[in-house]
């Protein structure tokens, strides 16, 4: 009575056709990647070592090590988070716990999304005429990281947004009962459930932060110095555009360095992303409600 | 009754104070909410303010979108035609899509449809930290992987072309597309699902004629913002296309794009000269065509949301 006829076939071979073919899309969208990752380990895990890691570039830049570039990274990234970790939970809190759905709160989001498309290197240019020029911070570290701050706002934005929704709105109701002030909800209810939430999307932007090139590019990184920077109103290394040099600018560069140089910097960017996935998957295991 | 506030309890002036910290807190929040657009605003503003003597002085409508000759330092006359930048760019982004759109859409279909439990979850992992390789990285991919691949290959003396940068971007923007076409087919509610195949669809029909034309909106919206993002990528190109400029006849061509030219030149202009203007004035022409394009994913995406 139940037995498959012709049509049913049909469709079951079609069915599985159908599968295979899109799980080799998927194998052949992901192979090429695994293949390149495979590639920049082989040549580029010899090059690096404690010395590489810790000392300057010498003769011209093609041998020696990264540090000036791996210090540099790290002042931009924390100069830029000092600006925008502050500016984005304000806004991620205004646009979760105040706005209402207007006009006016369709133009910021309209924003954000814009700020996230823009491209990098009309930042750049925004980054030169206001920060380097109008506000005369000049070519420095200052100037580039709030063009990196400014470019990376939406990763604060819409992670701590997110996360402020996901708390249920009954903990608010349940607040508010009791007399509390809207602040005083946020800031000992909401903000305490969200907290892990608005790490996630910190660690996410460190590893977007990290990996610009174009916006610092004419705002505040150099191609090389031969001193660490002493303040915020200096220029620095950084280490995504010390691979740009060494790839494309450099003459006489010895075939593995470029490689060591994207190792790191990748491998960098890859940690801070697996960590802020791992801290997400912790957080959805540990949820109660 | 003003000593009516001094002689009640202190509790009365600790509300007081809690109503006042209260506004000032909405206060500073709104100026948070405020500032994306602020930024936005001023990002317009700034950019146009730099290539203002040049959009109201040399710029030619003619020349600059239909010359292309980009000659911004001739030493006879300068000239400044995008076409062939325009053409560099389309020419790369149109390739990269060509690979990105089927390869995302088919991998959307099989994390949300066909996978489930730790296959997806290891899916979606691996798509999400694809998105997250800095594009310096691509563009050194392309350098130093891709170029001597495509030189072998084709038997071609140049690897840096359409075809390197192309294939490079559409790597780059594949993940992100994946990202946000999993999340439309996801949005389409299960009881539709459950409809169809009640109704004695096999799984590829419910993908076909209900999942796909429900989710339709969402997957144009992912599409759109992989052409934006490829329209606006710098360093990949820049180091990916060759950098010669050229109307592409054949993908081993080499090219270079709007993005790629502002990065390259920007460094050797003086603030203030007519090529330094112009470079901010392709910048103005950047910003107001991927605005044009987010907004029109925006509106598309939305659409779906109240039908």
């Amino acid at each position: 009575m139940f037995e498959s006829t012709e049509l049913n076939r049909r469709n079951e071979t079609r069915q599985k056709l159908f599968r295979i073919g899109l799980g080799t899309m998927t194998g052949i969208l992901i192979l090429p990647v695994v293949l390149i990752m495979s590639t920049l380990i082989y040549k580029g895990a010899p090059v690096i070592s404690f010395e590489f890691l810790f000392t300057g570039p010498t003769k011209g830049m093609t041998a020696g090590g990264i540090f000036p570039a791996l210090l540099g990274t790290i002042l931009l990234v924390v100069v830029a988070l000092l600006a925008s970790v502050p500016l984005g939970i304000a806004a991620a809190i205004y646009l979760s716990e105040y706005a209402s759905d207007n006009w006016f709160t369709r133009a910021i989001n309209l924003a954000i999304i814009n700020l996230a498309g823009v491209p990098s290197i009309v930042h750049a240019l925004f980054g030169v005429g206001a920060f380097v020029i109008f506000f005369k911070f000049g070519t420095s570290i200052l100037a580039a990281s709030l063009t990196l701050a400014i470019m990376t706002l939406p990763v604060v934005i819409v992670a701590t947004r997110e996360s402020l929704q996901a708390v249920p709105m009954a903990f608010r109701e349940a607040c508010w009962n009791m007399g509390a002030t809207r602040w005083q909800t946020i800031r000992r209810v909401v903000l305490p459930n969200a907290v892990t939430g608005i790490l996630t999307g910190v660690i996410l932007e460190v590893s977007r932060t990290s990996g610009e090139t174009a916006p610092i590019m004419f705002t505040g990184a150099a191609f090389f110095l031969p001193l660490l920077p002493q303040g915020v109103l200096d220029q620095t290394m950084a280490l995504s555009l010390h691979l740009f040099v060494v790839s494309t600018q450099v003459p006489n560069m010895p075939e593995q360095l470029p490689f060591g140089v994207a190792l790191v910097l990748i491998s960098m960017v890859l940690l801070m992303n697996s960590l802020s996935i791992a801290l997400r998957m912790y957080l959805r295991g540990k949820k109660k409600w | 009754m003003e000593n009516s506030s001094s002689t009640t309890p202190a509790s009365f002036d600790q509300l007081n104070r809690d109503w006042y910290i209260d506004k000032a807190v909405q206060i500073l929040v709104f100026i948070g909410g405020i500032s994306a657009i602020v930024f936005i605003v001023g990002i317009f503003v700034f950019i146009s303010k730099e290539g203002f003597g040049f959009l109201f002085g040399e710029f030619n409508f003619r020349e600059f979108f239909f010359s292309p000759n980009w000659r911004p330092t001739s030493e006879s006359k300068e000239t400044f035609g995008i076409l062939a930048l325009i053409a560099g760019t389309a020419s790369v982004t149109g390739l990269a899509m060509l690979i990105a759109i089927p390869f995302s859409l088919g991998t959307a279909i099989f994390i949300a449809e066909f996978s489930s439990g730790k296959t997806r979850e290891v899916l979606k992992v691996t798509v999400e930290l694809l998105a997250a390789i800095p594009s310096v990285v691509w563009g050194f991919i392309g350098l130093a992987i891709m170029n001597p691949i495509i030189i072998q290959t084709f038997n071609v003396p140049v690897g840096l072309n359409v075809l390197n940068a192309g294939v490079i971007l559409g790597l780059m923007a594949a993940p992100i597309m994946t990202s946000i076409a999993e999340d439309a087919l996801k949005a389409v509610p299960d009881r539709y699902r459950e409809a169809a195949e009640a109704m004695g669809a096999t799984r590829w029909q419910v993908i076909y004629k209900v999942v796909l034309p429900a989710a339709k909106n969402g997957l144009l919206g992912a599409v759109l913002l992989g052409v934006g993002r490829g329209f606006g990528e710098t360093m990949a190109v820049l180091m990916a296309t060759g950098h010669s400029i050229n109307i592409p006849t054949s993908v081993f061509d080499s090219v270079r794009a709007l993005t790629a030219t502002i990065a390259a030149e920007l460094g050797e202009t003086a603030a203030g000269s007519p090529h330094y203007q112009a470079l901010f004035t392709i910048g103005i022409f950047l910003f107001i065509v991927t605005f044009i394009i987010n907004l029109i994913a925006d509106l598309v995406v939305r659409g779906v949301r109240k039908g």
